[in-house]
């Protein structure tokens, strides 16, 4: 679906008013925009240029005080992030590789059974799990760092990331697989040498997933990190709920919260489309 | 090289990750069932068994009750609001139009944010308060001379969720969009063609052929978006904190869990939302996986 989705249809409207589709299509385009709008407008303007009465005036000058103020609040907040982003994306990455690998290669018995209960763990709301992960993070003294978040992330990214591999695997054709047995290739073998060379643009599709769904989470953040630990989403949040932290920082701060993956989207949204479907199931 | 080394092998690999999700996704649904069933009220675990107490109480407590109401209220909105955006979205970006993936991507960017980031901003865009201290939508209104649509926003009594609605559908109409312009293209043009040389005209063709046509696109976005409302949390918890009448059962979850420490309440409203989870989900995988099979 999604290679059609970006194939270029054949049929026009036959009408020649089809140019008159313009217009509600740049009026959603303002709609989309607005938050984007209000976020940098308020984020360079400078400091006394700031008041609610003209929020939705361009800046007079370009300045980047906002932006500063932000960065200075949040930046140990997005150091965390990173840190707990970044492996847990490439874990999860390899992990639903291997995964997929077997799972669409290499069928023993019960696999049809059990990718579909590894499936569901995808969609299953987590505060029917979250007592428990709380209660075993603090037994194994993971609670409250960035390591048990990054646990999380990886455990609960397996079903994404094994979907997604498993059906680049299953679209590759028998013969590259059997062709490397007849070589006297085992399994692993046949995994490092021959499939996973093929495997990149999966895994940048993966990763990039996953670098959004644990850059973009606030629910595994807010229940296993104490305030140190606190990935940007959270302390975000924090600064909003506050009183003392003024408007305008706050809207600096989103758009520094939101640039890591927006800059991944402007520069590999192919992919990133290419996850979404994945993600329910149309991939 | 043996067949039967491959299979031990290829268990062993595997093993790491179904052992993991066997225990962090199915073993700890039983453990909060059995929390679910007891008396745990308090920083110590208590396991004495309780039966269905916690449920059948949620179900005569005001407060779920409204959790209950705002969730179909925000699920309603919600998922009507995507679908007829979305829908219209796709059918005009399917005409051929020039900069089609330019307004393709920008109607998808919000997927890319979290519902923190959009939330934040929102809060700010949905202000509420009057006079000098009026912002966001409502003094755009009033500069623009529209001050009957200047509005309370998710403050409004009874009615607030719909504001909430309205930040979500931001978020997530452009990933509708995208799904149904999948199922638009995948009609085959011959069709629309056949129609033609018989003589319909578009908007009939729109309604007869390809309207039937997306149903099933239909189903599968009611059933996403109808999950994702089920579980909303951050958006409401980044607009407006923990407000009752804007409450829904995963914030009550979680208030009641690790601020109140009613733990066996907590899981019992955990176990309810993944019960109504399962309800859309496991017929959506059988018939995805189902329908993957035959071909």
């Amino acid at each position: 679906m999604s290679t059609t989705a970006l194939s270029k249809p054949l049929r026009r409207l036959p009408f020649q008013w089809r140019h008159l589709l313009y217009l509600p299509l740049i009026l959603m385009s303002i709609f989309y925009l607005i938050p984007l709008y209000l976020m940098l407008t308020t984020g360079l303007k400078g400091f006394e240029e700031i008041n609610l009465q003209t929020m939705w005036d361009l800046p007079k000058s370009i300045r980047f005080d906002n932006f500063i103020a932000a960065f200075q609040t949040l930046a140990p907040y997005m150091w965390n992030s990173f840190s707990m982003v970044i492996p847990a994306a490439i874990i999860s990455s390899f992990l639903g590789s291997i995964n997929g690998f077997v799972l669409a290669k290499w069928k023993f018995r019960g696999a049809d059974l059990i990718f579909p209960l590894i499936l569901f763990g995808m969609f299953i709301p987590y505060q029917s799990i979250l007592i428990p992960l709380v209660e075993f993070m603090k037994t194994i003294n993971m609670y409250g760092g960035l390591p048990g978040l990054v646990l999380a992330h990886v455990i609960y990214g397996i079903p994404i990331t094994t979907l997604t591999f498993r059906n680049y695997y299953a679209s590759l054709p028998k013969e590259l697989v059997e062709a490397s047995r007849m070589d006297g290739a085992g399994l692993l073998g046949t995994y490092w040498y021959i499939l996973l060379p093929l495997s990149w643009p999966s895994f940048v599709v993966v990763l990039i997933w996953q670098f959004t769904s644990a850059w973009n989470d606030f629910l595994f953040a807010v229940v296993l990190t104490n305030p140190q630990a606190w990935p940007i989403t959270v302390a975000l949040n924090n600064m909003a709920g506050s009183q003392i932290i003024a408007w305008n920082i706050q809207m600096a701060g989103s758009f520094l919260a939101a640039v890591p993956t927006l800059l991944v989207y402007i520069f590999l949204g192919r992919y990133f489309l290419r996850g979404l479907m994945a993600g329910s199931l149309k991939g | 090289m043996s067949k039967n080394k491959d299979t031990v092998l290829s268990i062993a690999l595997v093993t790491p990750s179904i052992v993991a999700v066997g225990i962090f996704i199915y073993g700890f649904i039983a453990w909060s069932v059995r929390v679910s069933l007891s008396n745990w009220k308090g920083l110590l675990p208590d396991y004495s068994w309780a039966g269905l107490k916690n449920y059948i109480n949620l179900f005569s407590d005001p407060r779920f009750l409204v959790d209950v109401r705002n969730t179909v209220v925000f699920t309603v909105i919600f998922v009507l609001g995507c679908l007829a955006v979305g829908l219209a979205l796709a059918i005009m970006l399917d005409q051929n139009l020039k900069g089609e993936a330019f307004f393709r991507s920008l109607f998808l960017f919000p997927m890319a944010i979290s519902f923190i980031v959009t939330g934040v901003v929102w809060r700010w865009l949905m202000n509420p308060a009057a006079g000098d201290r009026m912002s966001g939508f409502n003094l755009l209104f009033s500069n623009l001379g529209l001050d009957f649509l200047v509005n309370s926003w998710h403050l409004t009594p009874r009615w607030g969720m719909a504001a909430i609605a309205l930040a979500a559908i931001w978020q997530m109409s452009g990933y509708t969009m995208a799904l149904y312009l999948g199922g638009l293209r995948a009609i085959p043009d011959e069709i629309r063609e056949a129609a033609r040389v018989d003589g319909a005209s578009e908007f009939r063709i729109y309604t007869n052929i390809i309207f039937p046509l997306l149903r099933p696109v239909t189903l599968s976005a009611m059933i996403i978006l109808g999950h994702i409302s089920l579980k909303v949390f951050d958006l409401i918890i980044a607009i407006a904190g923990k407000q009752l009448p804007l409450d829904v059962p995963a914030i009550y979850m979680w208030q009641t869990t690790f601020d109140g420490y009613f733990f066996s309440r907590g899981a019992a409203i955990g176990i309810l939302l993944l019960l109504s989870v399962a309800v859309l989900i496991i017929p959506y995988l059988y018939y995805t996986l189902r329908s993957e099979a035959e071909i």
